[in-house]
């Protein structure tokens, strides 16, 4: 095997330009691979990050009746904050958010909105909650930026909300905006309003009430809340899984076209080697080679141009890589428009694991497209060889 | 000691539906340090015998023993390793690695062998000096000569010392100064290492340097003639 390697290095040396470009377009392939699996990797974790940041804490409790995809259900979709939880809202562990349907008017246009009364005084969620409790004289509030790209409202607008009670009674109020923030979460965003909690309880004549409580990210067992359901952050992150794993199919394509380049000019090569080469061939055997060392020689020859492309990869992907994972990638489209937690900027994440198997992917796909055409050496007359008689 | 011995070697190809006998009916040795030669027209089947006894090909009848080890008897792997240990071979077109130095292409069986890097160095450097090219060690085979190429070959098939050294068409391809050349280095080879040479050969050249001429004729030895050390001197 040593002297596998060391006559495949030289032959490869020798060959010239001819093995760099195929070292060149595998080389090319790894770092596609790599940078694009590794955007990926990224955006699960940044997406899950600003999930648990923005909207889902450590899991949380839903009321039975609550369904986020449902604006009807949520009516009906809240009840007393069970006992068990107020020990732990009291130390800040936990969170109570009543969810409630209404509407704003913003420049006199109605708009449909999700209210979520939320503790100002909270810090499980990196909502900017504080801004809720700075204005004494009116009912603040902070959106999102989709919510205020959306309704066109900026810091200091007051804007007429308008809600039902407990009872199915209409009121109206004017609201102030006191913050914007923005998440890269859509459902934490997108047509919600957020006011402090006890005075959306006070609004709804709903004391006490809550529709989701969120904890903190703790290793704690939960237990089951009579009437609340139980979403763990895996649970309510599901989705994104899901959709990284929809969209790694159709990368996986792309991988795939990509490697069938790389191992078609690699396959190529061989194949033209076996007929260019018969007279070494024949040689390698009048020397002392058995077939089956001289298929194995080529079979490593082929196989080395992955390992000149990793080579190469670092030395180029390397430096290109680190960069994308500084300054990340923009998307070159408005991405708060795809509905999904989606940063506008990926940052790629690359880890062992993703270097590993691609590395290896690509070094078993060279090897065996190498061997296949060199399987011919194996039945070749190396008599007619060294006389290199196309056989 | 005997180093070759032919039996009875009858050799067939297939040839459409039916066989072309290439060798019939053979009967060969030859000894330690013999410098010999198969002479005999294309299609004579001097080439095919030196296949055989070359371990590349197999007898399909009769028997061959080179170094004692029966060809037709010896597996893949047992005749790679006759091959590796015991014989070096000079083609016609020299088969040189193009991609590899002079150096490389020297190296290459000690590598087969096994030997240590430094072993490697001092045989091929020994070897290049009884060829002449020492200082060529880094060129590679496109910036030589037809005649240097040859030598490069002889200086491959020698630096591991075979017991027997097989020549097909060595001077087919090379002007009379360089075949004059490399005959006399290989002569010199044979006289000073005892190793035995056996040429397949049409070549007046050749066949003045031989000391012992087997002619063939059809597939068949036509003729065999003993040359006298004067004489050859004499030639």
């Amino acid at each position: 095997m040593k002297l596998a390697l060391k006559l495949a290095y030289r032959n490869l040396m020798g060959a010239g330009l001819r093995t760099w470009l195929n070292v060149i377009v595998l080389s090319f392939s790894f770092v596609i691979i790599i940078w694009m699996k590794g955007a990926m990797t990224g955006w699960d974790y940044q997406a899950k990050t600003d999930m648990k940041n923005y909207e889902i804490g450590g899991g949380q409790y839903w009321h039975e009746n609550y369904d986020p995809y449902d604006p009807l259900t949520l009516t009906d979709s809240h009840a007393p904050i069970p006992g068990e939880a107020k020990n732990e809202i009291d130390r800040g562990e936990m969170l109570a958010v009543l969810v409630v349907q209404g509407s704003i008017f913003p420049q006199g246009r109605m708009q449909p909105v999700i209210i979520k009364g939320i503790d100002p005084h909270q810090n499980i969620l990196k909502l900017p909650t504080g801004s809720l409790d700075t204005v004494p004289e009116a009912i603040p509030a902070f959106i999102g930026t989709m919510m205020a790209n959306n309704s066109r409202l900026s810091v200091g607008d007051y804007v007429t909300m308008r809600w039902r009670d407990t009872h199915g009674t209409f009121d109206a109020a004017e609201i102030l905006i006191t913050a914007v923030f923005s998440s890269d979460v859509p459902a934490a965003e997108a047509g919600t309003i957020y006011i402090p909690l006890k005075k959306l309880q006070q609004m709804t004549l709903l004391d006490n009430h809550a529709t989701i409580l969120t904890f903190r990210d703790s290793d704690i067992s939960r237990p089951e809340l009579e009437g609340w359901t139980l979403k763990t952050s895996e649970k309510l992150t599901h989705q994104v899984d899901e959709m990284i794993r929809t969209k790694s199919v159709g990368q996986n394509v792309l991988y795939g076209i990509l490697i069938i380049l790389a191992m078609l000019a690699i396959f190529d090569t061989q194949v033209l080697s076996i007929f260019r080469r018969q007279k070494e061939i024949g040689t390698y055997i009048a020397l002392g080679y058995t077939r089956n060392e001289v298929v194995g020689l080529f079979t490593v020859e082929g196989a080395m141009h992955a390992l000149f492309a990793a080579v190469l990869a670092t030395v180029y992907g390397l430096p290109f890589l680190l960069w994308q994972a500084k300054v990340g990638w923009t998307m070159p489209i408005d991405t708060s428009e795809f509905g999904m937690a989606m940063a506008q900027t990926l940052y790629p994440i690359y880890t062992v694991g993703l270097v590993v198997t691609t590395i290896l992917i690509v070094f078993i796909t060279t090897a065996i497209v190498s061997y296949i055409p060199s399987r011919k050496i194996a039945k070749m007359n190396p008599t007619e060889a060294l006389r290199g008689k196309l056989q | 000691m005997e180093i070759i011995r032919i039996k009875n070697l009858t050799k067939r190809f297939p040839m459409g539906k039916g066989e072309f006998t290439a060798l019939r009916d053979i009967n060969l040795e030859f000894g330690t340090g013999e410098f010999a030669g198969l002479i005999g027209p294309s299609g004579s089947g001097k080439t095919t015998l030196l296949n055989i006894v070359g371990s590349l090909d197999v007898p399909s009848e009769g028997e061959v023993f080179v170094l004692g080890k029966s060809i037709g008897n010896l597996s893949s792997r047992e005749a790679a390793q006759l091959r590796k240990k015991n014989m070096g071979f000079i083609f016609q077109s020299y088969n040189l690695l193009q991609v590899h130095t002079v150096f490389e292409n020297v190296e290459f069986p000690l590598l087969l062998l096994k030997y240590n890097a430094t072993e490697r160095k001092k045989m091929v450097m020994d070897a290049l000096e009884w060829v002449g090219l020492t200082d060529k060690e880094k060129s590679k085979p496109p910036q030589l000569s037809g005649g240097e190429c040859q030598r490069v070959a002889i200086a491959r098939a020698m630096v591991k010392r075979p017991s027997l050294v097989l020549a097909d068409e060595p001077t087919a391809n090379l002007d009379a100064k360089n075949s004059h050349h490399i005959l006399q280095t290989m002569e010199k080879l044979n006289r000073e290492l005892k190793t035995t040479f056996l040429f397949a050969t049409h070549d007046d050249k050749v066949i003045n340097y031989l000391h012992r001429k087997i002619y063939l004729l059809d597939g068949r030895v036509d003729n065999e003639e003993i040359v006298e050390h004067s004489q050859i001197i004499q030639s």
